[in-house]
């Protein structure tokens, strides 16, 4: 039987995390391949914490069991963090190097979580951290490090760049095709150096 | 036609458009939402569309567009049928002529809900068919038939997806959407639509009838089927037929189910055929019910005997866990995978320049001590600021709070509820109140749309499904005409306001009702509206933390000092809360 490629997306509500998971599902059907998946829709997304789950060659269910992902692109240091748990060994994490603090943190007085503590936490498996929200403004606009993340993952999963292009093509408003090709292409350019 | 990459309810939509559909009704609900929300928002209609008021009020509309011959679909999530039982349980004995779907979205595991009801439940309580997708090409497929099913047995028909459907993405093949140009003609038939008891006792033996040929045709239908294989079978339904089919040795018989009710004869004959069979579905156990109905000494495993959970939702490592259990093998195994301690939480919370956020604060200040009695909407995240008492379902903050102030309880109550909510089940709450002599504020928390469910408009929006004018209802004289002599409307982000409106409801007797309007923050951001963002002057500030307090997530601490990121939507009720006014708008002092 051929087994679907997994793919998590998390992020925070609000991140694009959605955009991200439509874009890995239009790519599959551009080359023919079947896909399944799962997101947070609803009250869930108000600045929560939120998982697209994307199945690449996916026949069944949308859920990607925890241990099984092959792939985790997450938003936040945090987020990436909390689910560690779903990669399978050997799996890899494409993780944007910020982190938001809860703001449940600051209201409870508790300790802020840093950047370098939370990096040592994830340091048991195979990283590639990029800085998206520089890349996105170099690219013309903060709003696309979704895109610039997909970019950066797009070394690892197995749909061919050109197909990841055509869907981000036809799924950004059309003013931003430009900015978010570009975003695309920087995050791509920073995850090469993660490629060993 | 090419596929597409839909959302199980994006696919449902457009299965409803290739039936084609004719009139559509029902109350915004997670996972529900969508669907009407795809249909009403599509450039060319030529079917009707509303956003009801309640659950019961659009099941009454689609059920008379039904009885006058069109095709007609209600939605709503599965406590939404609560409220429309009423009319479910008769609809039933009149039956239909057009085809009426009832799409009943369940919630395994809660996501966005106050229970975990199944939708299935009521179906055999109606004694009408139900349906109960697998996947997103299946929920496509089943409720375009729905419609025709639902004509051939002139009974409605409840579609019933879980959330995993409805919030799911697939490869959907779609068909071609169909123009309707059907015009409702209503024919009087007195011993059909008039259920007085001589014509209902007749109508309950004609339903009771209809049933053998119902079952017989719904093996027809495909959606229950079976593979034999071996001596051993699992029986799945819903998304756990998915689940079950990923991780199925192939020596081990399947059958799935997907369309009620089961037929016990196809059912029994599949049950005979083997030693040990083993029923997986998500929440009630409706097929193993029917199983162990026809089991005989076959044993049957499932929630009865402690193998499956009756509550929550499955996924393929809890059915691989329940088949390990009772002995079968899998065809992929799972590795214990736990989340790592100490991560903080990152529930979701209500929105930066949130309205509801400073009505909050501000109860709690006037009410110190006070009950809160709150209601189904975004606002129930007021628990997270220990503003929200109970909820228990829409409309009930009202009947809450005057019930436990008719029991003897001496704090003052109160309570609080969202427009759509008000609108939904609170004014009959309200009237009774009033009416009853109770003493309570309730406070409307009015943001002018049903916000949580994904901003759908309401009668105090003055717009409609489908985007025309229409009057915006008034809360206040609606408040008024059910007794309230107390009613004052107060803008949510003005403190001063709050706090003096709701001390002089808190010093007078009976019922008082505080409007508090402001449009929604995010409606408000896509409507184009910015005010600006504030600031903390780090000179002036003196770290006391009253603003970080407050909750808002675009404060946050930078170091010693509070600053004021780039979320803010400049509502400047932190500037208000500041005892050194040392937050102002950016470029003032």
């Amino acid at each position: 039987m051929n087994e679907s490629y997994d793919v998590l997306v998390v992020g925070i509500g609000g991140q694009g995390t959605i955009l991200a998971s439509n874009i890995l599902g239009e790519a599959c059907l551009t080359e023919g391949r079947l896909v399944k998946g799962a997101e947070t829709h609803g009250m869930a997304q108000r600045g929560g914490s939120v998982e697209s789950h994307i199945r690449i060659d996916g026949k069944f269910g949308p859920l990607i069991a925890p241990g099984d992902a092959d792939i985790m692109v997450s938003f936040d240091l945090l987020e990436a963090l909390r689910y560690k748990h779903y990669l399978k060994p050997g799996g890899k994490i494409i993780v944007n190097r910020h982190v938001v603090i809860p703001t449940s943190v600051f209201v409870q007085g508790a300790p802020v979580p840093d950047e370098e503590e939370i990096l040592a936490r994830l340091g048991d498996v195979s990283l590639c951290v990029l800085d998206a929200e520089s890349l996105a403004i170099e690219a013309g606009s903060p709003l696309a490090q979704n895109v610039v993340m997909l970019g950066a993952a797009s070394h690892f999963i197995p749909l061919s760049p050109d197909s990841l292009r055509t869907a981000v093509e036809s799924l950004v408003p059309p003013k931003t095709v430009e900015i978010n090709i570009k975003a695309f292409d920087l995050g791509r350019e920073a995850g090469a150096e993660c490629k060993g | 036609m090419r596929k597409q990459y839909l959302l199980g309810n994006e696919a449902i939509a457009h299965g409803c458009l290739e039936s084609p559909v004719d009139f559509v009704s029902g109350y915004p609900g997670t996972p529900s939402s969508e669907v009407i929300d795809i249909l009403r928002m599509r450039e060319m209609k030529d079917y009707y569309v509303e956003w009801s008021v309640n659950e019961k009020v659009a099941l009454e509309n689609a059920l008379a567009a039904a009885w006058c011959g069109l095709r007609a679909l209600c939605t709503m999530k599965h406590v939404g049928l609560n409220v429309a039982a009423d009319p479910l349980m008769t609809s039933a004995y009149t039956g239909v002529t057009g085809g009426l779907v009832i799409m009943s979205a369940d919630d395994p595991f809660a996501h966005s809900s106050q229970n975990e009801q199944d939708s299935r439940c009521y179906a055999s309580f109606a004694r009408i068919p139900c349906l109960d997708p697998s996947g997103i090409q299946e929920a496509h497929d089943m409720v375009k038939d729905a419609f025709a099913l639902s004509e051939e047995f002139g009974l409605p028909v409840i579609f019933r997806p879980t959330t995993r459907i409805c919030h799911s993405k697939g490869d959907v093949e779609l068909g071609t959407i169909v123009a309707t140009t059907r015009v409702g003609k209503f024919h009087k038939d007195p011993r059909q639509y008039v259920v007085i008891p001589a014509h209902t006792r007749i109508l309950h033996k004609k339903l009771n009838e209809k049933q053998a040929a119902i079952k017989k045709r719904l093996v027809e239908s495909g959606y229950n089927y079976y593979r034999i294989r071996g001596s051993t079978a699992v029986v799945a339904s819903g998304i756990a037929a998915m689940y079950v089919q990923e991780i199925l040795p192939t020596d081990v018989s399947f059958m799935k189910i997907g369309a009620y009710p089961i037929d016990e004869e196809w059912l029994a004959e599949f049950v005979q055929q083997h030693e040990t069979i083993l029923v997986i579905e998500e929440l009630a156990p409706v097929v193993e019910e029917a199983v162990r109905q026809v089991a005989g000494c076959v044993a049957v495993y499932g929630k009865k005997d402690g193998h499956a959970p009756y509550e929550g939702e499955l996924s393929p490592m809890s059915v691989a866990r329940i088949m390990e259990s009772c002995g079968f093998n899998t065809a992929k195994t799972f590795p214990e995978a736990n989340p790592l301690p100490d991560i903080p939480a990152r529930p979701p919370i209500m929105c930066a320049g949130c309205t509801h956020r400073p009505v909050f604060y501000t109860m709690k200040k006037v009410f110190k001590d006070g009950i809160y009695p709150s209601d189904i909407g975004c606002y129930t995240l007021g628990l997270q600021l220990g503003a929200v008492d109970t909820t228990i379902c829409m409309g009930a903050s009202i009947t809450v709070g005057s019930g436990i102030y008719h029991s003897g309880e001496k704090a003052d109550i109160a309570a609080t509820i969202g427009d759509s909510t008000f609108l939904h089940t609170g004014i009959p709450g309200l009237l009774n109140a009033v009416y009853n002599g109770a003493n309570m504020t309730l406070i409307i928390l009015d943001n002018r749309i049903t916000a949580m469910t994904g901003h759908q408009p309401n009668p105090a929006t003055g717009v409609t499904a489908s985007g025309e004018q229409t009057v915006p209802v008034s809360l206040e004289a609606i408040c008024r005409a059910c007794g309230v002599s107390f009613v004052d409307t107060v803008d949510s982000y003005d403190l001063v306001g709050l706090t003096t409106a709701m001390k002089d409801a808190k010093s007078r007797p009976g019922v008082k009702v505080i409007i508090a309007r402001q449009p929604c923050v995010i409606t408000a951001r896509r409507a184009g509206i910015r005010r600006g963002r504030y600031q903390v002057n780090s000179e002036i500030c003196t770290s006391c933390g009253l603003c970080v307090k407050f909750g808002c997530p675009a404060i946050e601490m930078g170091g010693d000092t509070p600053i004021v990121s780039e979320l803010c939507s400049g509502c400047g009720v932190c500037a208000q809360i500041c005892p050194s006014g040392a937050i102002a708008k950016e470029g003032r002092r």
